[in-house]
C-alpha cells in the first residue's frame, strides 16, 4: 500500500522522465530533473541530519520551489512555505512558532532572510542541487517512513493575530490526491494552469496529479490576473485544459467580456471554490464553455485541501448559491445542531469533517487544536477526532449540502481566508489607535475597517501594510469619533454594518 | 482628472497618484484594485471599459487612466 506522497513521483519518472512536470512561462522542469534535483536536496538534509523538522521553503513562486518541497519530504521532513508576500511580522511570528533549522532560499529571496531572527542554516537551492544523491541513505529513510508522518504546515488567519500552521500527513494527502483526482478525471493528458499561492494547501490540486499521472502543470504569472485577455491567450498557448481556481479569478475575466475577444481553447475542467460564485458570471462561463465540465469545491486547510463537491448539473437563479454538494468518498460530513446533536432535515448545523482527510492540528498549539479537532459527540465508545469548521450549513431539497453562513467572524476575500479579529488586534496593537472594528461586505467584497483614535486612515494604512499580507488589508478605512458598543461592551458589528450601508451603498 | 484620483486615493491612501508611473511595474495596483477601478470608473463616468483596453499601459499611471476615459468617452 502506497503510504508516501513521492511514490507518484518514482512510477511516472521511469513512464515519462523527459516530459515537463512543472513551469513557468520561462523556465520547465521534467519529471527527470524533478526526480534528481528533489533527491540532491534530500541527501544533502539527510547528511546535516536534519530529521522529522519543519524546514522552511523562502522561494519566489516557481518549479524549483515545487521541486524544494519533495526535497524536504523525501528526507523524512516537512516543509513550510513562506513568501516574500507575507510581511515581515508575520514572517516573524510563523519563524518563532516553527524555530526552524533551515530555511532554503533563492538568489532573491535569501538577501531578505539574513535580516530574519532566526538561529538555523540559510541554504540557497541551486547550491543544494549540486549534491550529489545518495540512493542508500534516501532508501533508507523512506522505509522508516509512515503515512502519518508530517508532510506540511502551512499557515491560515488566527483571530487572535498569531497565524496558526495547520499540519498534514502523508495519509490525508494521498486521501485527498485519489478522490479529487477521480472526481475532476485527471489523468496524464490534464495540463493544470496553476493560480494559488504555493504556500496555502490550495496548490495540493495541481502539486500531486502531476507526480501521480505525469501531467503537466503551468505557473501563471500573477500578473496576468489583472489582464484578462492576457490571461486566456497564456491559457491557450500552453494549452492548459483544467483549471482550480478561486472565484475572483475566474469572475475577472468574465467580467470584462474578455471572452468577445478570446475563447479558452482547450479548457475542459474547471474547479473553483472558497467563494460564492455570482450566478450571472457562471452563467457566461458555462455559455462560453458549454461542454466543459464545471465543479464546485469546499474544503477547509484542516481538512487537507477540500473535502466536498459539487458537479454543476443544472442552472440556477441569479440569487441562488451553487451547493457545496456531497463530500469525497472516504470522508463523511457531520451537520451539528446548537445540542451536538445531527442536525434534522432542512435544520442548519455546524460542518463538521469526519474521515482520514483530517489534518493532524496545529503546529506547537495544543490550545487551539483541542478547540476544533474535538471528540465526535456522535461516538461515545472509543477516541476519534472531528473537525469543526465553524461554517454552517445545511441540506437542500436535492439533498445537497449548502453553505449558510459562520459562526465567528472569519471571511474568504479574493479567495483567502480571512479573521477579522486578526485585523483588528494588528490595528489596535498601534499607537494611538484606541479600538477598531472590521465587517465585511459581501455585496462588493470589501474589507471595512472603523476605528478611534489619533491616526489619518491613510497612516494607518501604511502601517498595517508592514504588518498584514496584501489580501488582509481594508479596503476602506473610516475614522470614528465614537466606536459603537454593545450593552455587553463589545463592538456593535450589526451597527457598524448597518452604518456602512447607509453611508455608502 | 480628480474623481479619478479621488477613486485611487481611496484604494491606496499613502500613494501619490499624481506623480506615480509604474502603478502595474511596481506592484502598487493587483487584481482586486484593477476590478474596483474598472467598477468605480463605470459607475463614476458611466463608461465600460472595455476587455482589450485592460492592459498594463493604461493602468500604470493615474494620467494614463485618465486618458483612456477620455478617448473612451469621446468615442461614444
Amino acid at each position: 500500500m502506497q503510504n508516501h506522497v513521492l511514490e507518484y513521483l518514482d512510477v511516472t519518472v521511469k513512464k515519462v522522465p523527459e516530459k515537463i512536470a512543472f513551469a513557468n512561462e520561462t523556465d520547465a522542469l521534467t519529471f527527470q530533473d524533478v526526480y534528481d534535483q528533489n533527491r540532491a536536496l534530500a541527501t544533502f538534509f539527510v547528511k546535516k541530519g536534519l530529521y522529522k523538522e519543519p524546514i522552511v521553503v523562502f522561494m519566489n513562486k516557481h518549479p524549483k520551489t515545487i521541486t524544494a518541497f519533495f526535497g524536504v519530504i523525501n528526507s523524512g521532513n516537512f516543509y513550510v512555505p513562506i513568501d516574500e508576500e507575507m510581511p515581515r511580522v508575520r514572517i516573524d511570528l510563523i519563524l518563532d512558532n516553527l524555530k526552524p533549522r533551515a530555511i532554503v532560499c533563492d538568489e532573491k529571496t535569501i538577501e531578505i532572510a539574513k535580516e530574519f531572527h532566526f538561529d538555523g542554516e540559510l541554504y540557497l537551492y541551486d547550491e543544494l542541487a549540486q549534491t550529489e544523491a545518495d540512493a542508500s541513505l534516501l532508501n533508507e529513510i523512506r522505509a522508516k517512513a509512515i503515512d502519518t508522518d508530517a508532510i506540511y504546515v502551512v499557515f491560515t488567519s488566527g483571530s487572535t493575530g498569531v497565524p496558526k500552521g495547520v499540519v498534514a500527513c502523508h495519509r490525508s494527502v494521498l486521501d485527498y490526491i485519489e478522490q479529487l483526482s477521480e472526481t475532476l478525471e485527471f489523468n496524464e493528458d490534464t495540463v493544470f494552469g496553476n493560480q494559488t499561492p504555493l504556500y496555502f494547501d490550495a496548490c495540493l490540486k495541481e502539486l500531486y496529479p502531476t507526480l501521480k499521472f505525469g501531467a503537466t502543470t503551468y505557473l501563471v504569472p500573477k500578473s496576468l490576473f489583472m489582464f484578462p485577455i492576457k490571461l486566456v491567450e497564456f491559457l491557450n498557448e500552453k494549452k492548459v485544459n483544467t483549471i482550480c481556481w478561486v472565484v475572483s479569478a475566474l469572475t475577472m475575466i468574465s467580467a470584462f467580456g474578455a471572452f468577445k475577444k478570446v475563447v479558452p481553447e482547450y479548457l475542459h475542467t474547471i474547479a473553483f471554490g472558497s467563494e460564492v460564485f455570482p450566478i450571472k458570471q457562471f452563467r457566461i462561463w458555462r455559455e462560453t464553455l458549454p461542454e466543459a465540465k464545471f465543479t464546485n469545491l469546499y474544503g477547509p486547510t484542516e481538512g487537507t485541501g477540500m473535502c466536498c463537491y459539487y458537479k454543476v448539473n443544472r442552472d440556477f437563479a441569479l440569487d441562488e448559491a451553487i451547493p457545496i454538494g456531497r463530500p469525497f468518498k472516504n470522508t463523511e460530513i457531520i451537520l451539528l445542531n446548537e445540542e451536538n446533536k445531527r442536525a434534522g432535515v432542512g435544520e442548519p448545523g455546524e460542518i463538521c469533517i469526519r474521515g482520514t482527510s483530517l489534518t493532524m492540528g496545529y503546529y506547537n498549539n495544543p490550545e487551539k487544536t483541542s478547540e476544533a479537532f474535538v471528540q465526535n459527540p456522535l461516538n461515545t465508545a472509543y477516541p476519534e477526532l472531528i473537525y469543526r469548521t465553524g461554517d454552517i450549513g445545511k441540506y437542500n431539497e436535492y439533498g445537497e449540502l449548502v453553505f449558510v453562513s459562520r459562526k465567528d467572524y472569519q471571511i474568504k476575500h479574493m479567495g483567502h481566508r480571512i479573521e477579522l479579529g486578526e485585523i483588528e488586534v494588528n490595528v489596535n496593537m498601534m499607537e494611538g489607535i484606541k479600538l477598531s472594528g472590521c465587517i465585511y461586505d459581501n455585496v462588493k467584497g470589501k474589507i471595512v475597517l472603523y476605528y478611534v483614535g489619533d491616526m489619518e486612515p491613510a497612516e494607518l494604512t501604511m502601517h498595517l501594510k508592514d504588518k498584514l499580507p496584501r489580501y488582509m488589508i481594508p479596503n476602506y478605512t473610516e475614522r470614528l469619533t465614537e466606536m459603537p458598543l454593545t450593552p455587553n461592551g463589545k463592538i456593535n458589528r450589526v451597527f457598524l454594518k448597518e452604518k456602512y450601508y447607509a453611508d455608502r451603498g | 482628472m480628480n474623481e479619478l484620483l479621488d477613486i485611487l486615493q481611496e484604494l491606496h491612501p499613502e500613494i501619490d497618484f499624481e506623480t506615480h508611473e509604474a502603478l502595474i511595474d511596481k506592484k502598487v495596483l493587483d487584481s482586486f484594485d484593477i476590478v474596483t477601478l474598472i467598477s468605480e470608473i463605470n459607475n463614476e463616468f458611466d463608461v465600460a471599459i472595455p476587455a482589450e483596453e485592460i492592459i498594463p499601459d493604461n493602468f500604470n499611471s493615474a494620467k494614463a487612466l485618465w486618458a483612456l476615459v477620455q478617448r473612451l468617452l469621446d468615442e461614444e
